[in-house]
């Protein structure tokens, strides 16, 4: 151990450090300042960055020993007297915070850059936060939040509030308003899961199974027994209860056993509980494990095959999705021009900046409690207690903060193990990811195969679509035949089409599991529709934009799955907004390639692309949740339920709903989620549903309260119900005014708990291949995007974005503005840099440096349009946005760069090399 | 796993390499870290005893004019390479591809000797540190001894000289003097790993009546080590700058250097074909500086 001296927010530090030590680990684990975030340890992500001597340095990578002697400024030092810094206030205000796990590293970053720099440009603060990197694409929202900041900072005025359209002429609903979870993400005080301590706890640590495909023949232990600090070392037999979990399929095995399948790379062996992480990870290497080594499948289209090695006993089938339409063979017969093209898509991961971490412990009254950041609580809980084979009631599952989930937290991830380290050992037990584990261990992206056929007439009347999808749901189930489900139901794109055949085999192989992720199999099926529908619009000579909005879905319309579409369809509207923007800014023909002035090897064009996505579970899954509001004895509100705030502002959405219903201002009403015990259950989050879902319970059970209060009020003034009005945080009885803290007295003196619980059913839907609606509700988009595409050296740039979603109706604008712009931004990463390389199974993108998702630098400027059509069972009319703002945007990047430079993309992410040499290829003589 | 057992803290060159001396072997010098700790975390490395930390040494930290050149401590940072009033006059494309390299936080603590101790093929301020013919010194417990650059390189991240018995001080470059400019540029790929698909830093120096007097051009990754175009620069001297000059300097570069495909990185095909625009934008912009 070395004495370290340092001054941290101007105090005196002095600590006993480790060899090794990073000064992320002193700050977080000695020094209790858990502000600074560690999400890739490998300096790629700028998460962890403080101020050494007033630099932005990252301090996962910084040998604590370097900061001897030196000062130190962290994400807790910036407060002064108790109010924020304006960076951090500018932060708040402007929609910067979405899950908040990158924010103290963009605070301190810019932070720096403010220091140096009192009026940065747009241009500054992009070089300066180009490595600090943002999942859930806030971006544009940072840039603006450092200038608002730099502005208040020169002027010595407030940090100024945005300006935001407001939608509808409720109160608060519709208008702008900050997240209420932001001020604890700008200060340092958002507790995530690995911010959390317990007395007494012990750190464990995985064996994964390194080979993708074998049979465990023995576990050695007695050397990894053997370390000093090692508690226990739990293996399969150590499961009391289900083995298996999955959130659909019970088919992945929590710990692999000797004589037992390992199916994947990050199947599980061992667990070993230790006094420190670091001895945890030091046993691991002292585990022997021989695994005979069994064929590899790796292609969805090779497990298809007869032939193929099995990845489960029953076959590499998870499951062949039909959708069926009219006759498609006489659809084909009266098309004058069939396209058919094949189109790729990779796998790809979320990388949501905060790694998964669980840490359980064991109650006073034996329960088993498990702090995690999951999407889905109550099935966590009932996976938990499977494992452990007790009741669901003697778990309970405490949702902690959530630094970006995209889908990737539905599975379990280290909920199960750590559950069985503390009931094993009677202590608390943490397990936490790094990026390496994360990368190699949770569902991916569905790699898929598709094939559009596409049959029509010399007008552009589509007559005919046939599809066939294949898609790669790796060694576990996960949410596999769902995603691929939708993947079917969405890859005839949202047109009117008489004749449908669409054919998906969603395919076991061993590979990484696939399950949900933002976009959820239709984002790939849009990405090849899309981009065939400018083939086709090509081959027929029609105007693409002309060609879609002919073909579009409109109300009325059947969709490929034989549901009449009777409200809420604004694809037109999107199209003919982008349109007319496109053509504002970018004059009558956007489409054609422009030259750069002075630069002839630049050449600039937009593209155009459509969507739309399911809002809810959908095809016959009960779909609800449950909410509970209760006025507390204090006169405020809280609403409950036990859905996951990821980042997408779901915390500000029930707060409004809730004090919309109610008549309260929205500091009157707090919102509490994600805790087994304390909230019901809101069901997953996924598929856009919590707006809609969660949205609608938590609407209900307000105005049941609200009405309930009225009713007591009315029976204990003896006036009319009707007569009394919330105004304010008061109610109005009478031309009387009552607090309402003394409302809640008197609810409690009639005899009446101010609390209403409300399950709210969505509207029911049926599987496919029935009668009757498959989805509740659609939600619509379409984007332009400009990119320019350098002739010489194949690089793309995407300029801007246009982006109309019709989402209903906008509950909260700048949340609506961030899942756009976020969407937007993500999209623009799985056309140009994202891609999950896979070689035999094994993952070559291990680490953040090999999997590069877009950073500021990449960000194009995105206009977004918000389109209205409103759904009449969705709260104010609205529906689902998180997932369709990314849908267009890949199949737009991708159609403007043929637009820009002739070649064709059918595969993403595009490959800059194979590009430059195809344009190469087609022009000889260079640009 | 612990990455080291002890981290030491010398604030002298002469005490950092007698504690390299004495550790014989089971140390390694570190600046900012930014590659050895990635490669000991990631196995590329093997396990050290000792960090000789040489950021405390103010002799490696300077940046300062003297008779023969301008000397750079090893232990300059990138960000005060890149704001050094000096550098920007003088090494142009030391510069231009000091703030290629990440964000401001690596910047802040990744030093030139690092970089150029990585010995990578393509290392950014490496391949400007070759093209402006630097002289480096090497240190250890008997002495000190300059040398060129290019013979600090042995293979892909090996170096000639004992990196865990032996020092980088720093390097030298002459002052530019009249008719002289340098450039940088380089090509990277959005997915995979941020090293530069190719980069390029050409100094020249052009007589009075507009012909190039002298050229050095340095490319990576063109080999094993960092790749100097001698080919190249005999066909230069005495040219002067023309679609013709630019068009045979393509095509003789392409034959003098050694390419290969990186997998996920990019093609041997696409390198070649990044020659041409790498020379025009390169020599573009020392034309262009020249006029300024």
């Amino acid at each position: 151990m070395d004495r370290l001296k340092l001054m941290v927010n101007g105090e005196e530090h002095v600590v006993e450090v480790a060899p090794g030590e990073m000064l992320s680990d002193v700050l977080r684990y000695r020094l209790g300042l858990t502000g600074t975030k560690i999400a890739c340890e490998e300096a790629e992500c700028g998460a962890c960055t403080v101020l050494l001597e007033d630099q932005p340095v990252l301090s996962c990578t910084m040998p604590a020993m370097k900061t001897d002697g030196k000062t130190l400024l962290t994400i807790e030092g910036l407060r002064s007297n108790g109010e924020l810094h304006p960076l951090q206030d500018a932060f708040v205000k402007h929609g910067a915070v979405q899950c908040g796990f990158c924010i103290p590293g963009q605070i301190m970053t810019g932070y720096a850059l403010l220091t140096d720099n009192q009026d940065p440009s747009e241009e500054d603060i992009r070089y300066a936060l180009r490595d600090t990197l943002c999942r859930c694409g806030a971006y544009p929202r940072i840039i603006t939040a450092v200038q608002a900041a730099a502005q208040s900072l020169r002027s010595g005025s407030p940090v100024s509030e945005p300006v935001m359209q407001v939608s509808g002429d409720e109160r608060v609903v519709g208008r702008y308003a900050w997240r209420p979870d932001a001020i604890a993400k700008v200060d340092g005080t958002a507790m995530y899961s690995d911010d959390y301590e317990f007395p007494g706890m012990l750190h464990g640590a995985v064996l994964r199974a390194g080979v993708p495909h074998g049979i465990v023949r023995a576990i050695e232990l007695e050397q990894a027994r053997a370390v000093e600090g090692v508690h226990t070392i739990l293996t399969a037999p150590d499961v009391p209860g289900r083995v298996n979990h999955g959130v659909v399929y019970h088919d992945w095995p929590a710990l692999v056993g000797i004589g037992e399948k390992v199916r994947y790379v990050g199947d599980a062996i061992a667990i070993v509980v230790a006094d420190t992480r670091g001895i945890a990870e030091q046993a691991l290497g002292r585990i022997g494990v021989e695994i005979e080594a069994l064929p590899v499948v790796t292609d969805p289209v090779e497990a298809y095959q007869s032939d193929a090695p099995r990845v489960h006993q029953d076959g590499n089938l998870l499951k062949h999705i039909k959708v069926r339409k009219g006759d498609v063979d006489l659809g084909f017969e009266q098309a004058d021009v069939i396209l058919d093209r094949v189109y790729f898509t990779p796998a790809m991961d979320h990388v949501f900046m905060e790694p998964e971490c669980s840490i359980a412990r064991i109650t006073d009254d034996d329960r088993v409690e498990v702090y995690v950041g999951s999407q889905i609580p109550y099935e966590d809980r009932e996976q938990i207690a499977a494992a452990l084979g007790v009741d669901e009631s003697r778990v309970r599952v405490i949702g902690t903060l959530i630094g970006g989930g995209f889908g990737g937290k539905e599975d379990i991830a280290g909920q199960i193990h750590a559950a069985l380290a503390a009931y094993h050992t009677g202590r608390p037990v943490k397990i936490l990811f790094d990026r390496h584990e994360s990368l190699i261990v949770h569902p991916k992206r569905h790699a898929t195969q598709i094939r559009v056929r596409l049959g029509a007439k010399r007008d552009g009347t589509l007559v005919a679509a046939q599809t066939e999808l294949y898609g790669d749901t790796g060694a576990y189930a996960s949410l596999g035949d769902k995603v691929m489900g939708r993947a079917t139901t969405h890859s005839a794109g949202p047109y009117v089409i008489p004749h449908v055949k669409s054919d998906c085999y969603a395919m076991y192989t061993n590979n990484p599991p696939a399950g949900a992720f933002r976009g959820f199999g239709a984002l790939q099926s849009i990405f090849a529709i899309e981009t065939a529908m400018d083939e086709l619009a090509e081959m027929l000579d029609i105007e693409r934009v002309t060609l879609r909005r002919k073909n579009a879905l409109r109300k009325g319309s059947i969709a490929n799955t034989g549901q009449i579409l009777d409200e809420s369809v604004g694809l037109i509207d999107c199209i003919e907004r982008v349109q007319a923007r496109l053509e504002e800014v970018a004059g009558k023909d956007p489409f054609t390639a422009r030259q750069v002035v002075g630069e002839p090897h630049l050449s600039r064009a937009w593209g155009f692309a459509v969507a739309f996505k399911n809002t809810g579970l959908g095809e016959g899954a009960p779909d609800r949740a449950t909410a509970e509001v209760e006025l507390l004895p204090d006169g405020t509100v809280e609403a409950r339920t036990s859905s996951a705030e990821i980042g997408q502002g779901l915390v500000t959405v029930l707060q409004l709903i809730a004090a919309e219903e109610m008549g309260l201002p929205l500091e009157s009403v707090r919102v509490l989620l994600s805790d087994t015990d304390l909230t019901p259950d809101g069901g997953p989050t996924t598929g856009s549903r919590q707006t809609y879902i969660s949205g609608n319970a938590v609407r209900h059970a307000a105005s049941a309260l609200r009405d309930s209060i009225s009713a007591t009020l009315a029976e204990k003034f003896e006036v009319p119900p009707g007569s009394i009005r919330y105004v304010e945080g008061l109610a109005q009885v009478n031309g009387q005014q009552i607090m309402m803290d003394r409302v809640a007295s008197i609810m409690n003196e009639e005899g009446r708990k101010p609390l209403v619980s409300f399950e709210y059913w969505a509207p029911e839907t049926y599987p496919l291949g029935t009668e009757g609606d498959k989805h509740f509700a659609f939600s619509f988009a379409a984007q332009a995007a400009e990119v320019e595409v350098d002739l010489l050296t194949g690089e793309v740039r995407v300029l801007r974005v246009i982006a109309a979603n019709d989402v209903g109706r906008a509950i909260n604008p700048l949340g609506l503005l961030g899942q756009v712009e976020g969407g937007v931004i993500m999209g623009v990463g799985h056309a140009l840099t994202e891609e999950f390389i896979l070689e035999g199974g094994e993952v070559w993108t291990d680490q953040l440096a090999r999997y590069r998702m877009p950073s500021i630098a990449q960000t194009p400027e995105i206009e977004s349009i918000v389109v209205e059509h409103p759904t009449s069972e969705g709260p104010y009319g609205a529906k689902g946005v998180g997932e369709i703002s990314s849908m267009p945007t890949i199949p737009a990047i991708t159609n403007a760069i043929y637009n820009a430079c002739g070649v064709r993309l059918r595969k993403i992410p595009v490959d800059q090399d194979w590009l430059a040499l195809e344009i190469a290829r087609k022009a000889p003589d260079g640009a | 796993m612990s990455l080291w057992k002890h981290y030491l803290l010398p604030t002298s060159i002469q005490e950092a390499v007698d504690a390299l001396s004495e550790l014989d072997g089971t140390s390694a010098v570190i600046a900012g870290g930014t590659d050895l700790l990635l490669d000991l975390d990631q196995g590329r490395h093997p396990p050290v005893d000792t960090m000789v930390d040489i950021t405390r040494i103010d002799e490696l930290q300077q940046v300062r004019v003297e008779p023969e050149g301008i000397f750079i401590g090893a232990a300059v940072t990138h960000n005060e390479i890149i704001h050094n009033p000096v550098l920007k006059e003088n090494v142009r494309c030391l510069v231009e591809g000091c703030g290629l390299i990440g964000g401001p936080q690596v910047r802040n603590v990744a030093t030139i000797g690092g970089n150029v101790a990585h010995a990578l093929p393509a290392g950014d301020g490496t391949i400007a540190l070759v093209a402006l013919d630097a002289q480096a010194c090497i240190v250890n417990s008997e002495g000190e001894t300059w040398l060129p650059i290019g013979d600090l390189f042995a293979g892909p991240g090996v170096t000639t000289f004992d990196r865990s018995r032996e020092l980088i001080k720093g390097f030298r470059i002459p002052l530019s003097g009249p008719g002289e400019g340098s450039a940088f540029d380089r090509v990277m790929r959005p997915q995979g790993v941020a090293i530069a698909i190719l980069n390029m830093a050409v100094w020249m120096r052009f007589a009075s009546d507009g012909s190039i007097e002298s050229a050095r051009i340095a490319v990576g990754p063109g080999g094993p080590t960092p790749f100097r175009a001698h080919a190249l620069e005999d066909l230069l001297s005495g040219r002067i700058i023309d679609a013709d000059t630019l068009h045979e300097s393509a095509r003789t570069l392409q034959d003098e250097i050694k390419l290969r495909t990186s997998p996920y990185r990019a093609t041997e095909a696409y390198r070649r074909h990044l020659i041409a625009t790498l020379l025009d934008r390169t020599i573009g912009r020392i034309s262009a500086q020249l006029l300024e």
